[in-house]
């Protein structure tokens, strides 16, 4: 064993040996720095130590994120270090999704995403999909290049609260509207809150396509989406209470 | 704007002789430094020692909002200048913000989303794409700085695990060449090797970038004669 090996063991963090509070510091600074091998440990070792997955999810996983968000947002880090942030956040995701499946965890709401047809770039929808099942909503993500006929389905399959849908390219923004236009054709515009986001777009192309809301980045998302699904909840709880 | 926004020289990445166009230039085109080597080509070889060429960095193209105010700046200062503008961009990832800029400034661009577009053709460039959708296009400009703006600018050195997240739906590299050079193919060979991408050759030449300063020039001398 060489001397770097010998530093570099005695160094090493062992996860287990720290108290709760401690290790959800850790896994925030993992999250930051994208070590996705000890995020999965950590949140393995959470659920061990009895915690409940909700409060993984919430207290180490997505509390992580929050903060990358807020450097992303400030200029601090920049996109590969977000992605990065979020495939540690997988590993964490990959153990506790079964887990939150099979205890029934209620859903904040549920989203349908894809990237629009002629478009195969998903890394924003990729953030938006990972940051919105971190904040407890279902994400059902149809990956990229997707026609209006299978939103379309995909609405009349999963009945989602939230339709997304992402675009990197000038070209291909425009079939945002064509999504949304068959929509009103066949009277289901209503029934769903529409996001849009990417690079190219901004608010009033948001508007002009009939969008609900334009969604800067995945941390704008997450907020949106929780506004308009509990506007939205509440509205319908306040036309029963008004029948 | 932050000053490091506009290249204070006409060149922010070649290394190219400047144009003795700075006597009395009646026209300007503003441009992206990802053009600006194709464009002081045609200017010395159509002897249009008239046009001024001002350019931002391509580097903004990572910020494609910030790109509408950088041309106003530009716009503007040749305006005080009492100068002809020309905008050599697409529209490149700025959602027709660029394009709205234009119109109330009244000034012309090339017509097309962006580079690889004008270059090859529109129609072109719509069979590229039916060709197979999961194309990364590269140029002259992007071969030359294939590490700095593409393996750098997407941190794929300091985390290579990301490469599967970002070019994981890329089939193809398709260099569109816009001069003859055996090194720069290689070069770009190499650039789609190392991305585990397959390769296309495609040569362009300077494309519709020719033909909209050939129309500028010619609105010039209608202007002037």
């Amino acid at each position: 064993m060489s001397n770097n090996e010998e530093l570099y063991d005695e160094e090493e963090l062992d996860l287990s040996t720290l108290p709760d509070d401690e290790l959800v510091e850790q896994m925030y600074d993992d999250l930051y720095n994208g070590m996705h091998a000890e995020i999965g440990e950590g949140t393995q070792i959470l659920l061990d130590r009895g915690w409940s997955a909700e409060k993984v999810l919430s207290d180490a996983l997505v509390a992580g994120m929050g903060i990358v968000g807020v450097d992303f947002r400030d200029g601090i880090l920049f996109v590969p270090e977000v992605l990065s942030a979020a495939n540690a956040m997988k590993s964490g995701m990959e153990i506790l999704r079964p887990i939150l499946a099979d205890t029934g965890a209620e859903s904040v709401g549920k989203m349908v995403i894809g990237t629009v047809k002629g478009d195969i770039h998903d890394i924003g929808k990729n953030l938006v999909a990972m940051m919105m099942e971190g904040a407890g909503f279902e994400v059902i993500d149809l990956g990229i290049n997707i026609p209006v006929e299978t939103y379309l389905e995909a609405l009349e399959t999963h009945k989602p609260d939230i339709l997304g849908m992402s675009a990197l390219l000038t070209t291909t923004m425009p079939y945002m509207k064509v999504v949304i236009d068959t929509m009103k054709e066949k009277g289901i515009r209503d029934d769903y809150i529409v996001l849009v986001g990417g690079a190219p777009l901004n608010e009033e192309f948001g508007e002009a396509v009939g969008a609900d809301g334009y969604c800067r980045d995945a941390a704008v998302a997450v907020d949106m989406a929780k506004e308009l699904v509990a506007q939205r909840r509440g509205g319908a709880i306040a036309q029963v209470a008004v029948a | 704007m932050p000053p490091s926004v506009l290249s204070s020289r006409h060149s922010v990445t070649d290394h190219l002789e400047r144009q003795a166009t700075d006597a009395a230039p009646g026209a300007v085109i503003i441009t992206c430094s990802a053009l600006l080597r194709e464009i002081q080509a045609l200017i010395k070889a159509n002897g249009w020692t008239h046009l001024e060429v001002v350019t931002i960095s391509a580097e903004l193209h990572n910020r494609p909002e910030r790109i509408p105010d950088a041309v106003q700046v530009l716009i503007t200062a040749a305006r005080r200048k009492g100068q002809l503008v020309f905008v050599a961009y697409g529209d490149c990832g700025t959602g027709g913000r660029l394009d709205a800029l234009l119109e109330r400034e009244g000034v012309e661009r090339i017509p097309g989303a962006h580079c690889y577009q004008f270059y090859s053709g529109s129609e072109q460039f719509k069979q590229f794409e039916e060709a197979e959708l999961g194309t990364f296009y590269l140029t002259d400009f992007l071969v030359r700085h294939f590490d700095r703006l593409v393996i750098r600018g997407l941190g794929l050195d300091r985390k290579p695990e990301l490469e599967p997240l970002v070019f994981g739906h890329y089939r193809k590299l398709l260099y569109l060449a816009q001069s003859e050079d055996q090194e720069l193919q290689q070069r770009a060979q190499a650039a789609a090797q190392r991305l585990g991408l397959s390769y296309a050759y495609h040569y362009t030449g300077s494309g519709e970038l020719g033909r909209s300063l050939q129309r500028f020039n010619r609105q010039l001398r209608v202007g002037s004669s």
